[in-house]
This record gives structure tokens, C-alpha cells and sequence, in this order.
């Protein structure tokens, strides 16, 4: 062990620095870093960086879809563990969506049982842009909009139409999270 | 390799003492140690849960001197069936301590000290000391941060900064052990993606289709307490919050006709325990304190570098070494060193970087400890950034600080220490 230790020092001159620093960064801490910085830029997404690294939100104008004239808006935290566990992703609007539900849950496979520490913030984006383009009835968290979407797609289109613009249906109040004429121009 | 003979050599000479460690032996390693010197270097142990006592109990009857054991944690009722330093009257004291304790009645001659306390904690100086660092550990969390740290402090100081980790982790019939050689051999960075990932349950069939207990408690956990205590973490050791979870859990299992809801499955859900087997432990700690003893003395070759010991489905060991992963985010990190003027601003510092002949980068970002120094992308973090270029370095950092800088031609992170060309001249002034 001391032996292989002395070669390798012959090779590289190791820097000695006697002052103290502050601890350098994590582990996942420089995974985002070079994932943020190197994000493929997206039309329709927009990142809203917070003090830290570890926590930012995510501004998404789908431009084809049932939920094409709307923003919505996604809370992004990430742990120490990453990318050994996921992300942990929020929708903070109250939407009426088959696979989220009205606290934010998103019912996507890669945030839980499908995670692999191969997968990125990348992967995560495109599969929520995914849900709004095409949202799954078949694995829903809103069972309600679920049935609606296969038995009625019309009336479907109709709710979600209704319910961005912040209307009550049944008990639920939703979010108004039309963003209007502006829409199709870039932010 | 070396033989099988030669193997047996090393170990034989240390059996052959006349008396365990006597004063006069003449056996010396490369580096002119004697056995004892040797055997009262500083070792570390990571944790005093059921991995943590055996491999405690193993280091002393080994002959180690001088033992650290760290350990966050108090005692919990449900540890004394395996943890067998401890009794029913240690309950809520802390594990380091206690364990600390009992090596010391039974071996007064051994050295030992408790820190009850996070590893994050301990200063430098103290990992310095360290000779070799021994983990009992069951989080990947606590494994990443030492690993990382000590990468870090083998960058940092060379020889002296150099500690190698022997880690053990048991699952159940399952176990594992790895020689970590900082930037020597593969890290615990390098096989991340062989760890199991958490057990967890689609977010959909938790809402809908429970069809096991799990999924209930899950329900409860996961979507009912958030719901309903918006403000407070659910502690999966409060006695009360888990009872909240299993009344919810045994209602909605009711309504599926599911069965089979208890506090220690519940609690188990939600803490994410993984079954733990005495005799596991007992396996991977003995084959731990084994490798840390030849390492330590030199006498023997030791595991090269993982050793898997799967006894779920029949019984095998297999040992096989991991190779290192280039682009590793920790042990593949390059260091780098800058001169620059501490009034250039950060501007001319990524100029710098750009033109430097080895680094040869294209759109760096740099961050400092945790500040976000200026990032490329994505626009608004840019944005947000972007007047930290104007700043000159001394606003910013102090000399010798190391900054991550990523860029998208390196496949992993580089640190570079920023030396101020001009900081003898400020501490001179200063000190005028």
C-alpha cells in the first residue's frame, strides 16, 4: 500500500496546502452543477434557479396538448443522495390532471420505482413535458380525470379547459394558470 | 500475485510472537514499524450498530490499540438483539459511547474513544491522525460523504492524507465488503449504481390499486401525512406519528380487504429498515477487522477490492475487483492549479481557464464550497450570476480556496486551486 502510494506520488507532485478551507463541494452537488449548466435548452421550459443548487422550480408552457395556454409550475429538490434516489418533483398549481393529483404528486415512473442513477434532471423534464402532452389514464393518481379522459374526451378537453382557468369543479378549487395571448412568444 | 506460501509467511510471523506484541520483537514493515507500533496506529470505526460492535469486538481481540468509533446514533430496544455490546439499561444512551465503554472494562488496555457525534462534524486534524478507517455503516448517504471527504484530503496532503477505508454493509443473507484505496483503486462513487435503490411502490397504485400492506402504509405515509400535517417531516421514530400512520393505513387496508398492517411494518415502511441478521454482521465485520489488520500491518496481501457474500439463494462468495471509473465524480475529479492577480475579476479568471494549456476549456461554470460563482446555463441562472463576473477574486474567495468548475469537455468536474500571484505582496502589506 505505502509502496503504490509513493509511485503514484513520484508521478503527480501532490499540492500541499497548509491553510484551511471550507469543505469542497458534494458529490451531487457537482453532478448538477455540470447538469444544470449543460441543460438542453427547451422553448417551452424555463429554469428558476434558488440560492442553492439543490432546490429550483421549473416554468412549462405546453404547446400542444390539452393543456396548451397554460403555465405550470414545478418545485424540483434534490437530495444529498442523488443519483442514488431521484428527484423529488412537485407540481405547485392545483391542476386537473389523470396523473397528478390536487397536493402536486405526479404519478411518473421515474421519479420512483423506474429511478436509475443513469437517469438525469433531463429525463425527468422530457417526462413531465410527456404527461402534458400525452397524459396516461391508465396509471392515474386522478381517477376522476382518468375515466373522464377514456369515456368522454371531449368533455375531458372541456374540464381541463374550465379548470385552468381557476374554476371550481365539484369540490376542488383550481389554480388559474392561463397565460393568455402571450403564449407562443418565448419568455 | 504473490503465492500462497508467501501469503502464509507474514500471518505466521505475527502468530509466532512469543507473547502477543512483545516489546522486543524485531519484525518490522517497509516503513521500520514495529508490530506494536503498527498495531497502535489510529483506526476509525463508522458506526456502532450491529456491524459497528462486531467489528469493535474483532479489532480488540486483533490487537488494536487504538480505536475511534463514531457513531450519531442512541440506542434503540429493538437493536439489543444483535448488537450485543449493549444491555436493556443502555437504552438512549449513545452507541459510541456505551460500545466505547464495554471494550474498555474488558480490554483496559486498549485505547478507545467515543465520538457521538456525524462524521460531518470531526475536524480535519482529526481524520489526519487516522491511520485507517473501518465503516459499519447501512446508509449510502454517510458512505459517499467519507469517501468523498477523504478523496479530498488525499488530494490535499499526499501520503499523510492518505486513508484507506475498509467498508462492510449487510442486507439481510447479503453482504459486501470493499478496500478503498483513495486514487489507487475504484471508490465507492465508481460502483454507485451496484447498490440496490430504495425499495419504493408506483405513486398510482398507492392512490388506487393497493394490493399489499406496504402500499397502505405508503398511502399513508407518502400522500395522507403530507395532506393533512403539511408542516412537519414525519419521524418514523416517533412513537406517536407511526401509530397515526398504522390507525390509516389499517382503515384504508380494511377497505381493500388487505391484512397485515403492524407498528414494526409500518415502521419499517417509512424508515426504509433493511432486515438485519446477527450472523451476517458477524461474517462481513470478521472479514472487515481481517482486511484492516493486514492492511495496517502490511503481513499479508489484502482483498483486491470487493468482496460479495450472497447467502439468500444458496451460498457463494465471490470476490472480483471493481475497476475505476474514469469519469467518476470523485476519484475521476482531475486538480489543477491557476496563478492569477487577485484583482483580475472572475471574467478574466474564466478567460484564464480558457486559454490555460492543460484545462483548454470551453464554457466553464464555477462554484465556490456552495456559492454559484457563475454558471452558462441554464439563462436565468446565467442571469442571476452574471455580475459576479465584474467582481474581482478577492471579493470573492480567499487564495489557495478550490473551486468545482464543470465544462461541457470534461466528463466529470475539475477542482482548481486559485493561488493569488500577488498574495505574498498583500500579506506583507497587511502585516505593515
Amino acid at each position: 500500500m505505502h509502496k503504490i502510494w509513493a509511485q503514484r506520488k513520484a508521478e503527480a507532485a501532490v499540492q500541499k496546502l497548509e491553510q484551511k478551507r471550507p469543505a469542497g463541494s458534494t458529490p451531487a452537488e457537482r453532478l448538477l452543477q455540470k447538469e444544470l449548466s449543460e441543460l438542453v435548452e427547451l422553448k417551452d421550459t424555463k429554469i428558476i434557479p434558488t440560492e442553492s443548487i439543490l432546490k429550483f422550480n421549473m416554468l412549462y408552457r405546453p404547446s400542444e396538448g390539452y393543456y396548451k395556454g397554460g403555465e405550470f409550475e414545478f418545485k424540483f429538490v434534490i437530495g444529498t443522495n442523488f443519483p442514488h434516489e431521484p428527484p423529488k418533483v412537485l407540481c405547485t398549481n392545483h391542476i386537473y390532471h389523470p396523473n397528478i393529483d390536487t397536493a402536486g404528486n405526479i404519478c411518473l415512473n421515474i421519479l420512483r420505482e423506474d429511478w436509475k442513477p443513469v437517469l438525469n434532471i433531463q429525463a425527468v423534464i422530457f417526462g413531465i413535458r410527456m404527461l402534458f402532452q400525452e397524459p396516461n389514464p391508465e396509471d392515474p393518481l386522478n381517477k376522476d380525470a382518468a375515466k373522464q379522459m377514456v369515456n368522454n374526451p371531449q368533455e375531458f378537453a372541456r374540464i381541463v379547459k374550465s379548470s385552468m382557468s381557476g374554476y371550481r369543479i365539484g369540490d376542488v378549487e383550481y389554480d388559474n394558470v392561463l397565460v393568455g395571448l402571450e403564449h407562443d412568444k418565448a419568455w | 500475485m504473490t503465492s500462497i506460501s508467501a501469503c502464509a509467511t507474514g500471518y505466521e510471523r505475527f502468530l509466532k510472537l512469543k507473547a502477543p506484541h512483545v516489546k522486543d520483537f524485531e519484525l518490522v514493515n517497509e516503513l521500520g514499524e514495529t508490530p506494536q507500533e503498527q498495531l497502535s496506529k489510529a483506526v476509525l470505526v463508522i458506526g456502532a450498530g450491529g456491524l459497528g460492535c462486531e467489528i469493535l469486538k474483532n479489532l480488540a481481540m486483533t490487537g488494536f490499540k487504538n480505536i475511534h468509533v463514531i457513531d450519531m446514533d442512541t440506542i434503540d430496544i429493538s437493536n439489543l438483539n444483535r448488537q450485543f455490546l449493549f444491555r436493556t439499561k443502555d437504552v438512549g444512551k449513545p452507541k459510541a459511547e456505551v460500545a466505547a465503554e464495554f471494550i474498555r472494562q474488558r480490554s483496559p488496555e486498549i485505547s478507545i474513544t467515543a465520538h457521538y457525534k456525524r462524521i460531518q462534524d470531526m475536524p480535519e486534524e482529526f481524520y489526519l491522525g487516522l491511520s485507517l478507517i473501518v465503516c459499519g455503516l447501512d446508509s449510502i448517504d454517510a458512505r459517499r460523504w467519507i469517501n468523498a471527504y477523504i478523496h479530498e484530503l488525499a488530494d490535499r496532503h499526499g501520503m499523510e492524507g492518505f486513508k484507506p477505508i475498509v467498508d462492510g454493509g449487510t442486507e439481510g443473507l447479503k453482504g459486501n465488503m470493499r478496500v478503498i484505496l483513495p486514487k489507487v483503486n475504484a471508490c465507492f462513487e465508481c460502483g454507485l449504481d451496484i447498490y440496490p435503490p430504495k425499495v419504493t411502490y408506483p405513486i398510482c397504485t398507492i392512490a388506487n390499486t393497493p394490493r399489499l400492506p406496504e402500499h397502505c402504509i405508503e398511502w399513508a405515509s407518502v400522500l395522507e401525512w403530507p395532506r393533512v400535517f403539511p408542516d412537519t417531516k414525519l419521524d418514523g421514530d416517533n412513537v406517536d406519528q407511526i401509530n397515526w400512520v398504522v390507525e390509516q393505513a389499517s382503515e384504508r387496508a380494511a377497505s381493500f380487504n388487505i391484512s397485515g398492517i403492524t407498528f414494526s411494518l409500518a415502521q419499517g415502511v417509512v424508515k426504509n429498515i433493511i432486515p438485519a441478521i446477527a450472523s451476517t454482521n458477524a461474517i462481513i465485520a470478521a472479514a472487515c477487522t481481517n482486511e484492516a489488520f493486514k492492511i495496517i500491518t502490511g503481513s499479508n496481501p489484502y482483498l483486491d477490492n470487493s468482496l460479495l457474500y450472497v447467502g439468500d439463494s444458496g451460498m457463494y462468495f465471490l470476490t472480483y475487483p471493481l475497476f475505476q471509473n474514469d469519469d467518476c465524480i470523485v476519484c475521476g475529479q482531475k486538480e489543477g492549479t491557476i496563478e492569477i492577480s487577485s484583482d483580475s475579476t472572475l471574467q478574466q479568471l474564466i478567460e484564464a481557464l480558457q486559454e490555460h494549456n492543460t484545462f483548454q476549456l470551453k464554457a466553464p461554470s464555477l462554484t465556490y464550497s456552495s456559492t454559484n460563482l457563475y454558471f452558462q446555463g441554464p439563462p436565468m441562472l446565467e442571469e442571476k450570476t452574471r455580475p459576479n463576473l465584474e467582481k474581482k477574486l478577492c471579493q470573492l474567495f480567499e487564495s489557495g480556496s478550490a473551486l468545482t468548475v464543470t465544462d461541457p469537455t470534461l466528463p466529470t468536474s475539475l477542482r482548481v486551486i486559485v493561488n493569488f500571484s500577488d498574495f505574498e505582496q498583500q500579506q506583507e502589506e497587511g502585516s505593515k
